[in-house]
């Protein structure tokens, strides 16, 4: 239905403060775009400039081929879902998803049409009647995107909604948008902190620091081949191991493989690594090696994660299942040379 | 008597709050009923008072019980006029006193809420400035100011009329501030969300700000139209004609320095008449005052 396109899109406050310092994103029709990064990276600054709640200070923002610099959130035909959900709290569950239609001088018999017919796709219909304040979370939460997708707008945009539900119910709505926004077809635009939701819904996923965009791409691309040492520790869970370099060299490991010469910092994921309390077979090709003492053991059930002290630094490593190792274990990490990751003093990938 | 934290819950004595005995209710009570007792035995005694005939009056002492005068003194005072305000009946005092409380009440509603929208939900030059000048003008109630304002009025040709009496008093910083505090605490978001739903500021204003504010609304209304009905200073000094006077100033002069002169009974019926008003207003509106005074609905 609508591309969404930024170039070069800046936001300078009236104090001199910059809060997005020239973000570029071309977002392809019917995709979801997920913006993450964590708090004051400038993304929530950068979904309010694409709604019209912020001017833009500079660069351009065009939807559907169109720049809505100028115009205001209205003309703009986008929806969005706020982090507190925002319902009116006076109005029936019927009238707040009707609202917009109103203020947009839609027939009355169309307005009830299409708000019945998004109740049931949501299944809000036994709500219609009742207030917001009697209501659960994630019943308003249901509301707040079901006032969103009443109004059949361009573009959807997301404020961290699901930031204020408890885990199962995120795990839940998580699926729930990601389908609903497949199966409705509308670009969308999701801000979150969090980078579980951002690996699981994103079609394009932005990581953001400090008002640029630090990498932009497929989710698993981005995972697989962080472009940067901020992006290596903010996606994934737990963050991947960074160890520095000491001109090429690394004190802790008995065997390293061969480095890239302008490397400053050596990563590999927790789940990466393996640990073998017999030596052989993977340390022939090249693999990283390195001894580690455990400090702590994490069993999450499925997995354990091993907190250690190895000689360049903490590390975390994950092994699958239960774990019988137990603080103040030493032990031989193994990390094979494809899943290794170079950056360099600046930050960057190499 | 039994220890309360030994009761079973069921045996009737279940109302009790917990560590409440049952001589402290007794206390309790005895300390409200004296307290509705002092409020209430003097208006019980000018109703009496209001029932009988001026010679029953003036030929103390009163009798405690009402007398049978009540539907001859009420529509005399009501209808026929009283003599000592140039015959004026009490009726048209009780019209004028109304329309003044109202268009105080209303008015200053009005004035109020519009001046706090703007202030809280508009980026504008001076903004502060606004405020400030608003805020100052607390400093300046009607007593402070009433030669100048008073000066106004006859120079605008307002005295004698309701304008005159209405005007003057309907500026108020007071509930300014008041709307300024529940508008502060609207989430902006719920703003940005009508904004985005094709909500201008007018419509803003009536299908969210105004139904949020009812309860605030109608708490400010009562305090306001009390306030109103009970202004003896303005009115004094705007109003000559006796048909423009309020009922609280007409009382005042239906009282004669010389008992003889004054016709008691109806002084007594114009106490009663006058309570009436600010009573039903109270009563009508209390479920709204109470809960404009304890709950935020957001």
């Amino acid at each position: 239905m609508a591309t969404v396109d930024l170039k070069d899109v800046r936001k300078v406050y009236p104090g001199g403060v910059e809060a997005v310092k020239g973000v570029s994103i071309a977002i392809p029709d019917k995709a979801l775009c997920v913006l993450v990064g964590p708090s004051g990276c400038g993304k929530s600054t950068l979904l309010r400039m694409i709604a019209g709640l912020e001017t833009i200070s500079a660069g351009s923002c065009a939807i559907d081929g169109k720049v809505v610099n100028a115009i205001g959130p209205t003309e703009r035909d986008i929806a969005m879902v706020f982090q507190n959900y925002a319902l009116y709290p006076h109005m029936k569950v019927y009238d707040n998803m009707a609202y917009g239609l109103r203020n947009r001088g839609t027939p009355k018999d169309e307005i009830d049409r299409r708000v019945r017919s998004t109740a049931k796709t949501l299944e809000l219909e036994h709500l219609l009647e009742r207030r917001p304040r009697e209501l659960s979370g994630g019943q308003r939460q249901r509301v707040a995107m079901g006032r969103a997708i009443v109004r059949n707008p361009k573009v959807f945009l997301f404020d961290e909604p699901l930031s204020n539900l408890d885990a199962k119910l995120r795990g839940q709505m998580r699926v729930e948008i990601k389908n609903l926004q497949r199966s409705l077809g509308v670009t969308s635009v999701y801000v979150t902190h969090d980078q579980l939701e951002a690996m699981t819904l994103a079609d394009v996923l932005v990581v953001m620091n400090a008002g640029l965009v630090e990498q932009s791409g497929a989710p698993l691309d981005i995972y697989e081949k962080p472009a940067s040492t901020f992006v290596a520790s903010f996606i994934g869970a737990p963050p991947m191991n960074l160890l520095p370099l000491r001109s090429g060299q690394f004190e802790g490991a008995v065997t390293l493989p061969a480095v890239p010469g302008n490397a400053a910092t050596l990563g590999f994921r927790p789940e990466d690594c393996e640990v073998r309390v017999e030596a052989g077979g993977i340390a022939a090709d090249g693999a990283l090696r390195l001894l580690a003492r455990v400090e702590g053991v994490e069993p999450v059930g499925a997995e354990s994660f091993l907190y250690c002290q190895a000689a360049g630094g903490r590390i975390v490593v994950r092994v699958p299942g239960r774990t019988e190792l137990q603080a103040g274990d030493q032990l031989p990490v193994f990390a094979r040379r494809e899943k290794l990751h170079f950056f360099g003093s600046d930050g960057k990938r190499v | 008597m039994a220890e309360p934290s030994t009761r079973p819950p069921a045996s009737g004595h279940d109302k009790l709050m917990i560590g409440q005995s049952a001589a402290g209710i007794w206390l309790a009570h005895a300390v409200l009923i004296l307290g509705i007792l002092i409020v209430a035995f003097p208006i019980y005694y000018t109703f009496v008072a209001s029932t009988h005939s001026l010679q029953t009056i003036l030929r103390p002492p009163l009798p405690l019980l009402p007398g049978d005068r009540f539907v001859e003194n009420y529509w005399e005072a009501l209808f026929g006029g009283v003599g000592r305000i140039g015959g004026v009946p009490v009726g048209t005092l009780l019209l004028n006193t109304t329309i003044v409380a109202l268009g105080i009440a209303v008015g200053k509603i009005i004035i109020s809420i519009l001046s706090a929208y703007a202030i809280v939900f508009f980026r504008f030059r001076g903004r502060m400035f606004f405020f400030w000048l608003i805020f100052i003008t607390l400093m300046l109630p009607v007593e402070v100011r009433i030669l100048p304002t008073y000066k106004v009025m006859v120079d605008l040709g307002l005295i004698d009329t309701y304008t005159g009496l209405i005007v003057p008093l309907i500026a108020s910083a007071t509930a300014t501030l008041l709307f300024r505090q529940f508008f502060l605490t609207i989430p902006g978001e719920l703003v940005e969300a009508a904004r985005v739903d094709g909500a201008g500021p007018w419509r803003f204003f009536k299908d969210i700000l105004l139904p949020l504010s009812r309860t605030n609304i109608a708490a400010l209304f009562v305090i306001l139209f009390i306030y109103g009905w009970t202004q003896y200073l303005w009115p004094l000094l705007v109003t000559n004609r006796n048909d423009m006077n309020t009922i609280v100033i007409a009382l005042k002069k239906m009282i004669s320095f010389a008992d003889a002169d004054t016709e008691w009974h109806l002084v007594m019926v114009t106490s009663m008449l006058a309570i009436v008003p600010p009573i039903l207003v109270v009563v009508l509106m209390q479920r709204w005052f109470v809960r404009g005074l304890v709950e935020t609905e957001k």
